[in-house]
């Protein structure tokens, strides 16, 4: 069974909960999390209605095998329509509160409707509560998770918060999840904000269980985290330099945006990158990487603890700041660090920590204060417009203080909230934006991984690696090589890796386990757990109808083929140095083709064909 | 000779495999908060901490029993809940001074860490090698169970 | 060497079998004044409730256990010692010689001397026969009267609910269990009693029990008479010491002993409800009437009654209810300390309290937590220096098992890169 067929749905407005069976015939369609979430979504809301409207719905999602102890099946989503981009918005989370989820009895909470005034919404097993959360307005992600903790007197009560941010109108702002989980990327939320929903509180002990066949079950997860620890990626690679194990490596095949893209190498990248966490540093004579941690069920344990030095510019005389927490991720660091030109690792974490304190998507953060830089380097961003603030690539100052004011909603901070698209526009560059569809793209130079292009244009959240990961293949080899600079074959690899992340992102597992793990590995998890009978190519299948619904979401919302496109800068600028000098990203190359393959129009629409094979009607 | 759980808690990544298989041993589903072995998380110091009941030769929990609801199982040195006989009064629960004999609210009967009968599955699910099963003399368990029993007693 | 143990309850079961194994070779005489095998009066709430069954209350279940123990089990009443002559006098067994007597002879329900509390009806729930004439009389939807809201009393409380009794209670304090919870905590169990039905009556004194055309009732103090079928006093117990008038053996509210349970007479002890322990928290003398207080005493007393010369640290005062599902406890000197941390959530019957003397844990009580209580006992008994980590506790009481596992492995920066 794996599914608890239970959905809590949350009406803000009348501020009732009721609880609603689960529609088993969609989650035979859609499995669960992403790709189920997004059918309720897309049945349930207009897609061209504001997304910081009441209208909006906010929908937290666990997986079938979310809560189990399949290796990394601690995952929920939270899907929307995204403040930032207008499209469908799905981010993913680890931690422990999609576990806790489950142990409560919910496959999922639908939010519609908003509150009056600030609410939480607090879940015990089969009880839950609005509740006021006035005094929990106006702070931030830590301190309610801590406030929340002594209300309910339980350490183990499992929080999902916004901070700051996202009350002040952050267009990026994040869900955080104990204290350093991020539901993270399209603003999820600033719609959680403008449903004025603070916190979801949840305690679970029911378990989860109801196997269709345990011993399987067991058999079939034991065999895959065998994989997993087996793998140099999974189980050496994450482990030890966590994401952050490919700044070094992205860097050397010039593929790193640097500067806001005007560059594809960072000369700091060593200085701030995996293996530079975990040396000690001259200063302390420790290390920035306190420890590895695992998310809830995760046999790999990419996640990075990190502490600050001490006597750092940026913590010195802030002790709340001196204990350890979430660190660098390879994209925060990446947007902290390569984007804006910065190499002080320890100001990258401090302005990491923010992110996580307050909830905001490091990526769109880092990515907007880049391209305020490239602004206020020729002059059509001042200090008059930034409030004294000086924007200078490079200068750890400026990151951190950019974050302070963003985190808290303050000043120039207000602005930077709002993306770089609309910062842009603003001062008259639209170029400068690195978005496409108005979502800041990550770590990976389209003209270094051509793959990453056709990814980022075609991304159903707007620009994203966490939608068709092809590094894995074009820079690890994984599940094969392929020739990064090429475009031949991409438009293939691309739909294979959108439907396939797809599908593992609506089953409740982490799309790191797909380093180790084909879908034929994971399948027979899933088949084991769950009623139905899941093979490999039914998941498959299930990944392109999921994909096909985001698309006709966004169609309906108004985009259009010429929405499939990356920065002029990507398509025209040459890379500067590096394997890639020379190059640009030819889109034009894979679009088309890629139309073909996933069964639409020269338009970009599903065609009727494609829409009966899918089972998403006639 | 008797083998004990031996946690090497720098090890431990906070993952809760141990919680899950632990607790799907003894409750038949993925519980963590029924699970007889806790994580705890240090989070400001970037530490995590497994902990269990080191089965003390001065078993608190065991000796206060009203109903000998608890016996000591000589194969494996475990102190074992007898499902049938405990009556729910958890002044075991009160009694151990290392608080590893928890009420369970459903069942209405305490549990505690059995050491799974000898071949414990907190061990075998853990993917760091945290969790280790040693002859008892090994882990200093010797030790530590006389350590358990003099703070009550002098 | 013969040792007599006096009382079958748990301090001399206990007491019985640490001789065994400490001396395989003494002569045990384990003398119980109740025709039953040694049972746990613990047990009897969930004999009430229909649970277990006699059998389910016995301190030992395997079959013939004192007889492989070589504990020769007697049932009788002492009437009188002479410590001089080492001779326990027993009402049908005649005179017993001793070379160690162990007195654990428990404590007896406190009925009060009012007009008709010796009515057909009206019983304390102490001995397995008080407990099946409640049973015989608490059928569901019969109307109960249960006297005394203390310790005792609030377990019986979830018993007479689970037979579907009618349940109102009386209490003559200002609150419910006041030697166990403060004012804070006590609120919310009586809420908690009242959201289950149960009506609670404090401040409010039984003056007399009514009988009339076979019918009861309690009357109050304050004029109102609660009508019942069966009314039940828990109003607190005393120390069985009556038989020691007269023996030279000291006697306060129990048996005096030193820290070596010893009392005042040689070679004679006391051990479990009778005795007026040391108790850890004051360094005082005090009877606990508790069952691990009772087991402690019970083993301690033995091992000095072998030669070995154990002292005894004391006892920490502390006790577990679960009342209809809310689980309170409360432990050592919970009504004071130099320092403290109070968190309530009366919407969710969570209250914990934490007492401190500088950074070491002295008291606490708790309702609503259910996860690692017991370390609340480790931390009072252990009086380990929280250091930071109590500055922790301060801010968030919930964090009791990572205060004592950062403060007991010394936690502090930690990096295993």
């Amino acid at each position: 069974m794996a599914w608890t067929e239970k959905i809590l749905r949350v009406n803000l407005t009348q501020g009732t909960v009721t609880p609603e069976p689960l529609n088993m015939d969609w989650a035979m369609q859609y499995l669960g999390q992403r790709g189920l979430a997004s059918k309720y979504l897309a049945a349930e809301i207009d897609p061209k209605c504001d997304p910081l409207s009441a209208d909006n719905k906010l929908i937290m999602t666990t997986g079938p095998l979310t809560g189990t102890s399949a290796s990394t099946a601690g995952r929920y989503s939270v899907v929307t329509k995204g403040p930032l981009t207008g499209a469908i918005a799905c981010s993913n989370s680890g931690g422990f509160l999609g576990a806790e989820l489950k142990n409560a009895g919910w496959d999922m909470i639908i939010f519609e409707g908003r509150a009056k005034s600030p609410v939480y919404l607090y879940v015990e097993n089969e009880t839950a509560e609005i509740r006021p959360a006035d005094a929990l307005w106006g702070r931030t992600v830590w301190e309610t998770d801590a406030m929340l903790h002594r209300k309910h007197q339980d350490p183990l009560l499992r929080i999902a918060t916004i901070g700051r941010a996202a009350e002040k109108g952050c267009l990026y702002a994040a869900i955080v999840n104990d204290l350093h989980r991020a539901a993270g990327r399209s603003g999820v939320g600033a719609v959680m904000a403008s449903k004025n929903l603070k916190a979801v509180a949840v305690r679970g002990t029911r378990g989860v269980g109801n196997l269709k066949d345990p011993a399987r079950f067991l058999q079939s997860t034991a065999a895959a985290k065998k994989l997993l620890a087996e793998s140099g990626v999974t189980g050496k690679g994450l482990p030890t330099f966590g994401t952050q194990v490919l700044m070094n490596v992205i860097n050397e095949v010039g593929a790193l945006p640097t500067r806001n893209g005007s560059a594809v190498q960072f000369d700091g990248a060593r200085d701030i990158s995996g293996e530079a966490m975990r040396e000690p540093r001259k200063t302390d004579h420790r290390p920035n990487l306190t420890t590895n941690a695992g998310c809830f069920a995760c046999t790999i344990a990419c996640g990075r603890i990190s502490t600050v030095d001490r006597g750092h510019f940026t913590i010195s005389n802030k002790p709340e700041y001196w204990g350890a927490s979430g660190g660098l991720e390879y994209e925060a660091a990446w947007a902290l660090g390569t984007d804006t030109g910065v190499s002080d690792l320890d100001a990258l974490t401090y302005a990491n920590f923010l992110c996580n304190e307050d909830g905001m998507d490091p990526i769109s953060f880092g990515a907007t204060v880049a391209a305020a830089m490239e602004l206020y380097q020729i002059g059509a961003l001042t200090k008059t417009d930034t409030g004294g603030l000086e924007l200078n690539f490079g200068s750890a100052e400026a990151l951190v203080r950019a974050a302070e004011l963003t985190a808290k909603g303050e000043g120039f901070g207000l602005e930077l909230g709002l993306g770089s698209k609309r910062l842009c526009a603003k001062y008259g560059h639209p170029e400068f934006s690195m978005t496409v569809k108005g979502q800041e793209f990550p770590a990976y130079d389209p003209r270094g991984i051509q793959g990453m292009g056709l990814t980022y244009a075609t991304s159903n959240r707007g620009a994203c690696h966490l939608r068709s990961y092809t590094v894995s293949s074009e820079i690890l080899g994984l599940p094969v090589k392929t020739d990064p600079l090429a475009t031949e074959g991409k438009a293939e690899l691309v739909k294979t890796f959108q439907d396939v992340t797809a599908a593992v992102d609506s089953i409740g597992l982490c799309v790191f386990s797909t380093f180790a793990w084909s879908l034929a590995d994971i399948a027979p998890q899933l088949d084991a757990a769950c009623k139905g009978e899941w093979n490999a190519a039914r998941l498959l299948e299930a990944g392109e109808r999921i994909w096909n619904l985001e698309r006709e979401f966004n169609n309906a919302a108004g985009f259009t083929k010429k929405d499939d496109t990356l920065p002029e800068r990507m398509l025209k600028e040459p890379a500067g140095t590096g394997p890639a000098k020379g190059k640009v990203n030819n889109l034009a190359a894979m679009l088309p083709e890629y139309y073909k393959l996933r069964g639409w129009t020269e338009e970009g629409v599903p065609t009727a064909a494609t829409r009966r094979r899918l089972g998403l009607g006639a | 000779m008797l083998k004990s759980l031996h946690i090497e808690a720098e090890k431990c990544t906070g993952c809760l495999q141990c919680e899950l298989a632990c607790s799907y041993r003894g409750e038949g589903v993925f519980n963590p908060a029924k699970s007889r072995i806790r994580v705890f998380t240090f989070h400001d110091e970037g530490r995590f901490a497994p902990y269990t009941c080191t089965q003390c030769a001065e078993a608190w929990c065991l000796h206060v029993c009203p109903v000998e609801a608890i016996i000591d199982n000589p194969a494996t040195g475990a102190k074992e809940v007898v499902a049938g006989r405990c009556v729910g009064c958890k002044v075991c629960t009160i009694a151990c001074p290392f608080g590893t004999i928890n009420y369970n609210q459903d069942r209405k009967i305490v549990h505690k860490c059995d050491m799974c009968g000898g071949d414990p599955e907190c061990v075998k699910s853990c993917p760091t090698g945290a969790i280790l099963f040693l002859d008892a003399d090994q882990t200093g368990l010797s030790r530590m169970r006389k350590y358990a029993g003099q703070q009550i007693h002098s | 060497m013969r040792h007599v143990i006096l009382g079958a309850g748990p301090a001399g079961v206990s007491a019985a079998e640490i001789i065994r194994v400490t001396e395989p070779d003494a002569e045990i005489k384990l003398i119980g004044a109740e025709p039953e095998p040694p049972y746990s009066r613990m047990a009897l709430p969930y004999l009430l409730s229909g649970r277990i069954d006699a059998a389910g209350t016995h301190l030992r279940k395997t079959p013939g256990h004192y007889a492989a123990n070589r504990i020769e089990v007697i049932h009788d009443r002492a009437t009188r010692v002479d410590p001089a002559n080492h001779t326990l006098m027993l009402a049908a067994n005649g005179n017993i010689r001793f070379d160690k007597l162990l007195i654990a002879t428990g404590a007896s329900p406190i009925i009060p001397a009012l007009p008709g509390s010796d009515s057909e009806g009206v019983y304390p729930c102490w001995t397995l026969a008080d407990a099946r004439n409640i049973i015989a009389r608490a059928k569901a939807g019969a109307k109960a009267v249960l006297i005394g809201a203390g310790f005792i009393g609030c377990i019986l409380l979830e018993a007479l609910v689970t037979r579907g009794v009618r349940l109102q209670v009386v209490e003559m304090a200002d609150r419910m269990i006041p030697r166990m919870l403060d004012r804070t905590a006590a609120g919310l169990l009586r809420q908690w009693c009242e959201s289950h039905g149960v009506a609670i009556h404090t401040s409010a004194k039984l003056s007399a029990i009514d009988q009339t055309a076979g019918r009861l009732a309690a009357q109050l103090e304050n004029g109102r008479a609660l009508k019942a079928d069966l009314i039940i006093i828990a109003a607190g117990v005393r120390a069985n010491t009556q038989f020691l008038q007269g023996s030279g053996i000291d006697i306060d509210t129990g048996a005096l002993v030193n820290a070596h349970l010893h009392t005042s007479a040689e070679d004679i002890y006391a051990a479990g409800d009778v005795c007026q322990g040391r108790d850890f928290s004051t360094g005082q003398y005090d009877v606990h009437a508790i069952q691990p207080t009772a087991v402690e005493h019970g083993r301690l007393a033995a091992l000095n009654m072998c030669g070995r010369n154990i002292a005894h640290q004391g006892s920490i005062n502390m006790n577990v209810l679960d009342t209809l599902g809310l689980v309170s406890a409360s432990f050592g000197q919970w009504d004071g300390g130099s320092d403290s941390a109070e968190f309530s959530d009366p919407a969710g019957y969570r209250y914990l309290n934490l007492q401190f003397q500088e950074d070491v844990l002295t008291g606490a009580q708790a309702v609503g937590l259910i996860e690692h209580v017991g370390i609340l006992r480790g931390l009072i008994q252990s009086r380990l220096r929280l250091g930071k980590w109590q500055a922790r506790l301060l801010h968030d009481p919930t964090r009791l098992m990572e205060a004592y596992i950062g403060a007991s492995r010394n936690i502090s920066f930690f990096s295993r890169v």
